[in-house]
């Protein structure tokens, strides 16, 4: 059951609490899309941690139905639903560097077009909370995808078309959280300035059998953090 | 120890064990010179840098990867902070290449990863909050890392796993500091995973200031 729904335009940034039990959806409005997540855990100090989601779901990408982590060993989210099978974990978000090479930019200027990094419009949400820019980890950019080659260094490079108009991605939440999200582009898109907005819906998840459900029972380890946060909430 | 090692120990500014399991703070000026020796080979040393003047400046993971194109670090890498500062640059490399994709150790994700039976083995993440706190630095601070010396081969397919390590014994990394840095190292003591050849061991911390 639906709860509430928003669009967030492409280049801003939105934050919110988010209580276990939900489901977050989002659904890229154009092609191309990025969005830049980040989550905090319900005290503030842990928090979504990459390289331990990836190392103990042996991935380098996000997909369903894995379990986004925290510092601190506790399931965060679940990715139960996805439209595309590879959500970039490895390029980080955008900083206003990235976005020189669009000239310059300015609220004077541009009034509300002005051109925002990833990095600033997320240390601008997670101030409100009372965070700052020791709060900022490795982002999961959903819709965007960054290619690694078999090669000795394991070179990245970013896929221009890698999202449509209308992929979504689903997390269900695990632990009370504050979700921070930017719609700023990949800080490795090479074209020109036009970020897709994401559509963010909030709803009532089913529940959960732990014997059945997807994200229980993809790896041990997914099933071992998740048992972590129930037991967060006990 | 190899005679490559004492060799090069000669009018060094820091000579410092860091045994298994143990960690360390140092202040490394600008233009300084740090080596990391892994003395027995297949040592994960588990590594953070932070800008002397400011810690909220610290090292970053993605940031790195993403600006150089490449997940491995080796001889020319920038370590890049989470301003996109330049805080060192890889200047030796007698391994080839080292991770900084695969975090650090801790006891709730050795439990995630292995088991409620792991909980009480000494994990990174603790070393780290113990040599860090005198410097300001605690658990928003800490960064996702650097781990020298250890291998984490990542494909096109998009999977990421630990391998046995590329090192050996006297192997070494140099860092060259392009600001005034601390630098946090966890020499690193799991077990369940062949990051430590499966029996951590010392490394040697050589540094030259001038």
């Amino acid at each position: 059951m639906s709860l509430f729904a928003m669009e967030v335009p492409g280049g801003a940034a939105w934050s919110s609490p988010v209580r276990a039990g939900r489901l977050v959806t989002l659904t890229a409005l154009g092609d191309d899309a990025n969005c830049s997540v980040l989550l905090v855990a319900a005290d503030r100090v842990d928090r979504l941690n990459l390289p331990d989601t990836l190392k103990a779901q042996m991935s380098a990408r996000v997909i369903a139905p894995m379990v986004l982590m925290s510092d601190r060993g506790l399931a965060l989210a679940s990715v139960v639903a996805s439209s595309l099978d590879w959500h970039d974990a490895l390029g980080g978000f955008s900083h206003p560097a990235h976005l020189e090479r669009h000239g310059p930019t300015s609220y004077a200027a541009d009034r509300n077009d002005w051109r925002r990094s990833a990095r600033t419009g997320l240390v601008s949400e997670l101030t409100k909370h009372g965070l700052d820019e020791r709060d900022l980890h490795g982002s999961v950019n959903f819709f965007s995808k960054v290619a690694v080659t078999d090669d000795d260094r394991a070179s990245l490079t970013h896929v221009t078309g890698h999202s449509r108009a209308g992929d979504t991605v689903t997390l269900r939440v695990e632990h009370d959280l504050l979700v921070a999200l930017s719609t700023a582009p990949h800080p490795m898109a090479t074209g020109a300035w036009a970020p897709a907005g994401v559509r963010v819906e909030v709803s009532h998840a089913p529940e959960v059998d732990p014997a059945t459900d997807a994200s229980w029972c993809f790896r041990d380890e997914s099933a071992r953090a998740l048992e972590m946060s129930r037991r967060a909430a006990a | 120890m190899t005679a490559t090692t004492h060799e090069t120990v000669t009018g060094s500014d820091l000579d410092l064990l860091v045994e298994a399991g143990d960690g360390a703070l140092v202040a490394v000026p600008r233009g300084g010179r740090l080596r990391i020796v892994d003395l027995h080979g297949n040592q994960a040393a588990d590594t953070l840098l932070y800008d002397a003047a400011d810690v909220r400046n610290r090292y970053s993971a993605l940031d790195t990867v993403r600006e150089q194109a490449a997940v491995f670090l080796t001889t020319g890498s920038r370590l890049l902070s989470t301003r996109l500062d330049e805080l060192a640059v890889i200047t030796d490399d007698t391994v080839g290449r080292h991770d900084t994709l695969g975090g650090a150790c801790a006891q709730e994700s050795n439990v995630v990863r292995y088991g409620e039976h792991t909980r009480h083995q000494h994990a990174c993440r603790q070393t780290f909050l113990a040599y860090g706190a005198p410097a300001g630095i605690g658990a928003r601070e800490l960064g996702h890392n650097i781990n020298f010396f250890m291998n984490v081969p990542v494909t096109s397919a998009g999977d990421l796993h630990f391998e046995d390590g590329l090192s050996a014994p006297g192997k070494h990394v140099e860092l060259t500091a392009s600001r005034d840095l601390l630098v946090l190292l966890s020499n690193c003591p799991q077990l369940n995973n062949p990051c430590n050849g499966w029996d951590p061991t010392p490394v040697r911390l050589l540094g030259w200031w001038t």
